[in-house]
């Protein structure tokens, strides 16, 4: 059902924990539906030099946000910006179509830690106008 | 590497060795057409005809009141629409539960759009289905009444004898999916007042695709499947006879020795409970704590989810199985989690594990150990363990 890379993440997951004084943390998802992902972030100067996340949910749900810190670890907000849903399920080698609202959570979890984050430090960040991090993934028009 | 460890013997059991064996002439020795008239043909006649006798001797039937279906799911579609189609001049009113099977619960669903009126009776936290409730319900337009007797979830086996007796007296056809049931439980239909009863061979050792109805003697009923006049012209279509011997034989053999077999069980899955209960903190055994099948342990872990409970276990060699959202394809648990009262963010963290003939103490012993290892792991990934890690234990909601 899985592809061995999500196998590998859920495994050998990144990067699990917490940041204690992180700049930026975005909580998405419900229990209710039995995904919640959380997500930790350390900024310096406009670059993300660390990231923890803790997730409860699936083994897609748990892969999805591995595979989403390794790619903004170490990237400036502009670049984390433009992380899709989409580039973390290619980076997993795919998800099972009913599991693609795992890797919409991991987009929104990341940019609700940077929203905390401009909120925080009353930065204006490019792109997070218009995003709200109550918007629920399985609504989602999710791009596959 | 060691043996992969199987605990989903409620979602299927492999077929027994004396069951394989009695199956195999069928298929290309002794082939020949139960309806053909020569001697090949007539073989397989009493082939199946024994294993009608087998079925029947299993649970207090007459074997000309067993009829062979393709499974589980097959009996239950005929008995509920081959009762609600055959007698619907006399009412159009169906009792049912909201913890059935699929089966059922689908085929009610149906009929409903046929403009048929269903009433799913509630259950209380063990999953017993409220008496009191069902008596309300019945109306003079109340032509059948169908409860399964033991849920293939949790495992909880409801009061069939009572169930039955109401029916009788208010002359209402009863029907009781004992899928699960067979092999497990002692069932005797007349004594229990059973109209109709619906079983499947591999959930007991014998092979998948095959199964059976019980229809009492004088019920009134539609066929489902039409086109021949196999199964007394009521059941269409040549009979899978190795399949049926398998049955056969599968049924004898889960009631040979039966009380020693059954308390094997049952010893084993208290073992698993009390470890598991004893070794982990935030579970909760759902389903009736002592009336229950002997086989089944069904648990909430709290704070995490059941596909990656699964997965974990997959990854150790252990089979289970969750009524977790992720591992139905829906973004609801388990329908039978939510009936007995679950919030939904505690039924997501279910695991089923359903012992068999072949699991051993060391097996229990080894689940165990792995589960503890796993749900730690998973917690301390999830961030709703953060805020009450610092809880005592006392306070734990059970």
């Amino acid at each position: 059902m899985y592809s061995e890379k999500v196998m590998d993440h859920f495994r050998n997951p990144r990067n699990v924990g917490e940041i204690p004084n992180a700049d930026g943390i975005g909580e998405v998802g419900n229990p209710k539906c039995g995904d919640i992902m959380k997500m930790y972030l350390k900024i310096e100067d406009g670059v993300i030099v660390d990231v923890k996340f803790k997730t409860f949910g699936c083994g897609s749900a748990i892969a999805s946000s591995s595979m989403a810190t390794e790619m903004v670890k170490g990237k400036t907000i502009e670049e984390a910006m433009s992380v899709t849903n989409k580039a973390v399920a290619e980076a997993l080698d795919g998800l099972p179509p009913v599991k693609m609202h795992c890797s919409v959570l991991a987009e929104q979890a990341i940019k609700a830690a940077l929203l905390d984050y401009s909120k925080k430090n009353n930065v204006h960040i490019e792109g997070l106008e218009k995003f709200n991090p109550e918007e629920d993934p399985h609504d989602h028009e999710i791009e596959e | 590497m060691r043996k992969y460890i199987y605990m989903d013997n409620s979602a299927t059991t492999p077929v027994k060795v004396e069951v394989l064996e009695e199956m195999l002439p069928y298929f290309n020795e002794k082939y020949g057409n139960p309806s053909s008239i020569y001697s090949l043909g007539g073989q397989s006649k009493i082939a199946v005809d024994k294993a009608r006798k087998r079925v029947a001797n299993a649970f207090g039937a007459n074997p000309k009141e067993i009829f062979f279906t393709s499974g589980g799911s097959e009996a239950d579609n005929w008995a509920i629409k081959g009762v609600a189609f055959a007698n619907k001049s006399k009412g159009n009113h169906i009792i049912t539960s909201k913890i059935e099977h699929h089966a059922i619960l689908h085929t009610c669903e149906y009929l409903e759009r046929q403009g048929f009126k269903i009433t799913y009776l509630d259950v209380d936290e063990y999953g017993t289905v409220d008496i009191e409730q069902l008596k309300d319900s019945i109306t003079d337009e109340t032509i059948l009444i169908s409860i399964m007797f033991a849920n293939n979830e949790i495992g909880t086996i409801q009061p069939i004898k009572e169930i039955g007796r109401i029916a009788k007296e208010k002359g209402i056809y009863f029907h009781t999916d004992a899928v699960q049931a067979i092999g497990n439980v002692k069932i005797d239909v007349k004594e229990l007042n059973i109209d109709l009863l619906s079983l499947s061979a591999h959930k007991f050792y014998g092979p998948k695709g095959i199964g059976a109805l019980y229809i009492r003697q004088g019920v009134k009923m539609h066929n489902l499947i039409e086109g021949g006049a196999q199964e007394r012209n009521k059941r269409a279509g040549t009979e899978n006879v190795p399949a049926i011997v398998g049955l056969g034989k599968a049924i004898e053999l889960a009631y040979e020795n039966f009380d020693e077999h059954n308390a094997k069980l049952e010893s084993l899955r208290n073992r698993l409970v009390s470890k598991v209960m004893d070794n982990i903190s935030y579970v909760r055994l759902n389903g009736h704590p002592t009336n229950r099948l002997p086989g089944n342990a069904n648990f909430c872990f709290r704070f995490i989810e059941g596909e990656s409970l699964l997965l974990s276990l997959d990854m150790v060699g252990v089979a289970g199985s969750s009524g977790s959202a992720c591992t139905s394809g829906s973004l609801d648990p388990s329908h039978v989690l939510l009936a007995i009262g679950l919030p939904h963010e505690i039924a997501h963290g279910s695991l089923r594990l359903s012992l068999g003939d072949f699991n051993t103490e060391e097996e229990v012993d080894y689940v165990v150990e792995k589960l503890v290892e796993i749900v730690n792991r998973l917690r301390v990934m999830s961030p709703l363990y953060e805020n009450v890690k610092g809880e005592e234990k006392c306070t734990q909601k059970k």
